[in-house]
Parts: C-alpha cells; sequence; structure tokens
C-alpha cells in the first residue's frame, strides 16, 4: 500500500471532527454582510466584531474607500503581473514614498501580503553562513521565513535581553564574522505584550548584529506618529529593518519592509516572495497609501487604548483571569480547559459577539484564550455590550463564580 | 573534557523532567511526539534548556531530524566535538 498523504493530518482532523457542524464551529464562519468596521451579520444574526485586528476601522473610511474605487476605475482591478514585470504601477511608487515618509526612512519595499514581507525579508537577507536569532513567541510567518531561508535559526527565550545576549555571545564565540539578524515584534499578538526593544537590540548591537522589528500590531497603535512601539519607546535608531501589514490598522492587505541600509533596494531583485507573485490589485494600494496618510496624524489611537482600557478592566474587575492588562488594543480571557475555550466561543456567538477563539500552537505556553481585538471604532456602548456579555457567559459556563 | 554519549544522555534525561509529565521512562529510543507527546514547541523549548546546560547552540534546523531523546543526545555530542 502506497501512503495516503493526508495521513500525517489523522489526529488533526479527528480533533477537528469533534467540533459541531454549522453556526457553532469557531473554523467556517461567514460574514453574510458587513455593515461596518464593527457589526457583521453572522448566521442571520446581527455581530458586534471583536476580533477582527481593524485597529483603526480604516476599512469603511470614506477617503480611503473613495481613493479605492478611483483607483479601481482608473487602473482597473488587477495588474496581472510581478512588480519586477509589468506590475508596478505608479500607485505602488506613490505607497513607496508615503512610507518612506511615514517612517522617515531611506527606502521602503512594498509586499502584497505582511506574510510575504516576513517571509521574503528574513529568508532572504540570512543566507548559508549567517544567522537568525527570533524570538520564542514568534509569528508563523517568521518561524516560515526561516524554514525557508538557510541561515543557521536560533531561538531565544520570549521577550528576555540576558537569553538573548547569551544566544548571540555563542554564536560570535564560535564564528566571530557571521552576518547576524535579530528579529522581534513591536507587540505579540495573542497577549499584545511589547518587546523590550531597548535592550534587545543593544544586545544585538553589542554582538554587531542587524535587528529587524515586525510592527504589524503596532503600526497606527503606537508611536507619536503611528510608527510603532520603536518609536513609542524612542529607539528607532536601533533598527535596521522594519516590517509591518496594511491589513490591520491600514484597513486593507499588502505588507512592506522599510530601512536606512544603502544596498535595501537590492532586495527587490533577489527577494522571491517579491518577484513571484502578482503586485497588489491598484485599488488596494491606494486605499492603503490614504490610510496610513491619515493614521500618520490621528488621534485614533488615543480613542483605540481609552477602548481597551475599558474592556480589559471591565473583564478583570468581573473577576476574569486576564492575559492582558489593556495596554495595547487587545484584551484576552485565560480560559483554563480548551473544549470550555470552544464552548465559550460559541456562546459567545449565540449572544452576537464575534471573538477569536485562540488554541494551542497559535498561543504561548499552551494557553487557550477568548481573544478581542478593539477598534477606535467601537463604541463605548459595543464595549459596554461586550463586557454584559462575557459575564453572562462566564456565569453559565462556570468560569466566573 | 570529552563527554561520552552515555553522559550525555543521563544529562539530557535530567533535563528532560519538567517536559515528561507522564513520568515515563526515558530511553535513548524515547519518542518526543509518540512517547512524551511533545508539540513542535515544548520540543524547542526543552532544546534551549539542553543549550544553557551544555552552553552550546542547537540550530531549530536540525529539529525535522530529532524525533528521539537518543538522537538529542548525539547531536549534542557532534556540536560538543566540533
Amino acid at each position: 500500500m502506497t501512503t495516503d498523504l493526508f495521513e500525517k493530518f489523522q489526529s488533526t482532523i479527528n480533533d477537528y471532527n469533534k467540533l459541531p457542524v454549522g453556526e457553532l464551529n469557531p473554523f467556517t464562519v461567514r460574514m453574510d454582510e458587513v455593515i461596518s468596521p464593527t457589526e457583521a451579520i453572522i448566521n442571520g444574526r446581527k455581530t458586534i466584531l471583536a476580533g477582527t485586528n481593524n485597529y483603526m476601522g480604516m476599512t469603511y473610511n470614506e477617503e480611503c474607500l473613495k481613493a479605492a474605487e478611483e483607483a479601481l476605475r482608473s487602473f482597473g482591478t488587477g495588474t496581472t503581473g510581478s512588480r519586477v514585470l509589468n506590475g508596478t504601477y505608479n500607485g505602488h511608487k506613490v505607497l513607496e514614498e508615503t512610507l518612506k515618509d511615514f517612517y522617515d526612512a531611506d527606502y521602503a519595499i512594498v509586499f502584497s501580503t505582511g506574510y510575504q514581507a516576513n517571509l521574503g525579508v528574513i529568508a532572504t537577507l540570512a543566507g548559508p553562513k549567517d544567522y537568525v536569532v527570533i524570538d520564542s513567541d514568534s509569528h508563523a510567518s517568521i518561524y516560515d521565513g526561516c524554514a525557508m531561508g538557510n541561515a543557521t535559526v536560533v531561538r531565544f527565550t520570549h521577550n528576555d535581553p540576558e537569553n538573548l545576549e547569551k544566544r548571540l555571545a555563542r554564536i560570535r564565540k564560535k564564528d566571530q564574522d557571521a552576518g547576524i539578524l535579530v528579529v522581534i515584534e513591536g507587540v505579540y499578538s495573542m497577549l499584545g505584550d511589547q518587546a523590550p526593544i531597548k535592550e534587545l537590540a543593544t544586545a544585538a548591537k553589542n554582538h554587531g548584529a542587524y535587528v529587524l522589528v515586525d510592527e504589524a500590531h503596532s503600526i497606527g497603535v503606537f508611536g507619536k506618529t503611528g510608527r510603532g512601539v520603536a518609536q513609542e519607546q524612542g529607539v528607532e535608531h536601533l533598527v535596521d529593518f522594519t516590517v509591518g501589514t496594511f491589513s490591520k490598522s491600514v484597513g486593507t492587505v499588502g505588507g512592506y519592509c522599510v530601512s536606512n541600509h544603502p544596498q535595501f533596494e537590492a532586495l527587490r531583485l533577489v527577494c522571491r516572495p517579491y518577484v513571484f507573485t502578482a503586485s497588489l490589485p491598484p485599488s488596494v494600494v491606494a486605499s492603503a497609501n490614504k490610510a496610513l496618510e491619515l493614521i500618520k496624524d490621528s488621534n485614533l489611537r488615543v480613542k483605540l487604548l481609552e477602548n481597551s482600557k475599558r474592556l480589559n478592566k471591565g473583564l478583570a474587575d468581573a473577576g476574569f483571569n486576564m492575559g492582558t492588562t489593556g495596554e495595547s488594543p487587545i484584551a484576552a480571557i485565560i480560559i483554563d480547559e480548551k473544549f470550555t475555550a470552544v464552548e465559550y466561543w460559541q456562546n459567545m456567538m449565540v449572544e452576537g459577539v464575534y471573538v477569536n477563539l485562540a488554541v494551542p500552537p497559535a498561543t504561548p505556553n499552551n494557553l487557550s484564550l477568548m481573544r478581542c481585538s478593539l477598534s477606535a471604532a467601537h463604541t463605548f456602548e459595543q464595549i459596554d455590550y461586550m463586557l454584559e456579555r462575557f459575564i453572562k457567559v462566564g456565569k453559565k459556563l462556570g468560569v466566573l463564580t | 573534557m570529552t563527554q561520552s554519549t552515555t553522559e550525555i544522555f543521563d544529562q539530557i534525561s535530567e533535563l528532560m523532567a519538567p517536559f515528561n509529565t507522564k513520568s515515563i521512562e526515558i530511553k535513548p529510543d524515547t519518542s518526543f511526539a509518540t512517547d512524551l507527546e511533545l508539540d513542535s514547541l515544548s520540543v524547542m523549548d526543552m532544546l534551549a534548556a539542553i543549550e544553557d546546560h551544555f552552553d552550546i547552540t542547537v540550530p531549530l534546523n536540525i529539529l525535522p531530524d530529532l524525533e528521539t531523546v537518543g538522537q538529542v543526545a548525539e547531536a549534542v555530542k557532534n556540536i560538543l566535538d566540533e
């Protein structure tokens, strides 16, 4: 008998088959209508969206819609080509100029997704004789960038500068000349905790390593002009490469990397996830460009963090075991049992609140979470509604006593 | 000082304790996935403990080749002997 290629997935399939079919299945949610950045019709029910990473509520911004519509009519539905062939339109260059201005950086490259930005930059920059040193709680796109590249991959304990220092010293002891890229995230998406960039980057610099910071969950949210955690912490001068996404605060899809390295543009020639994929559609590029302009001078991040504090504080006061404190736009309740978490999620859907069910291995420390991502577009009324429903379900399931 | 694979294996067995939640007997052919039921993240955490104990770098790249405790002991010996 030859091997069934799907045999290796059998335990995953068995676990999945324990879940109900239909509206109570957390992996088959269908948005039938989207009303606004914070509301949709799901299973015929008006539902508050509390887990969409739509931090600034940009998806229905009038100026972004208008820019997208104009580009759609002028430049069509898609580019049908790579950035290095027929897929670079005026809009893509304008967007890269906007990014350079946004970050006050010398160079910017736009990718088709944030995932591809990490994949491409990490896999390409760190070659066969180099090292990539990553945080243990890194996003899948960072792990996959490592797997795709040919560098030696080393992992340090989450947000632990001493642990990083120790690992860098070991690498240097063995190879004084090796190129080293240290990869961290500004905000870690599951529990919303920030990297201590100064301490981590200082350890990197002490050993002659480059620093890449992924600001996917922090662009728009942190820093005086929304550049992210490095700006918030005043340590942008220690960062060599900033990666990010347009799929959260910017309200559309796409990824980018900015840098001051004088040879940075060479990536356009050698980075396969940049070269061998079609470029972003013109309408997406136009809305991203407009959203970046708006985010820069916006006070939406103040409203966003107020919203997050309100939900986090309300949940903590109600007695939930919280994984977050309200310092980021994430509110995560720790649920002891994975199957209780599934049940919790199902009850919240029936109550008209969509949150993320987050379970291992997507979560750190084997945690099961009810994860909310707040938006500046949420009203206090919506947040109080979420809170009330969380408490109601918590009492019903015995999570709250 | 060169250590034998057996000596290394004994030290690794001790380092395994926090990951051996089912308290099974650790043998060279004990597998991480099947016997210890560890996911890949736990295996990486365990390797971190091994790195610090032996003061070596165990690249994540060799992870796919490490299915048993004996293979880890073998890999650590190779790194120490480099």
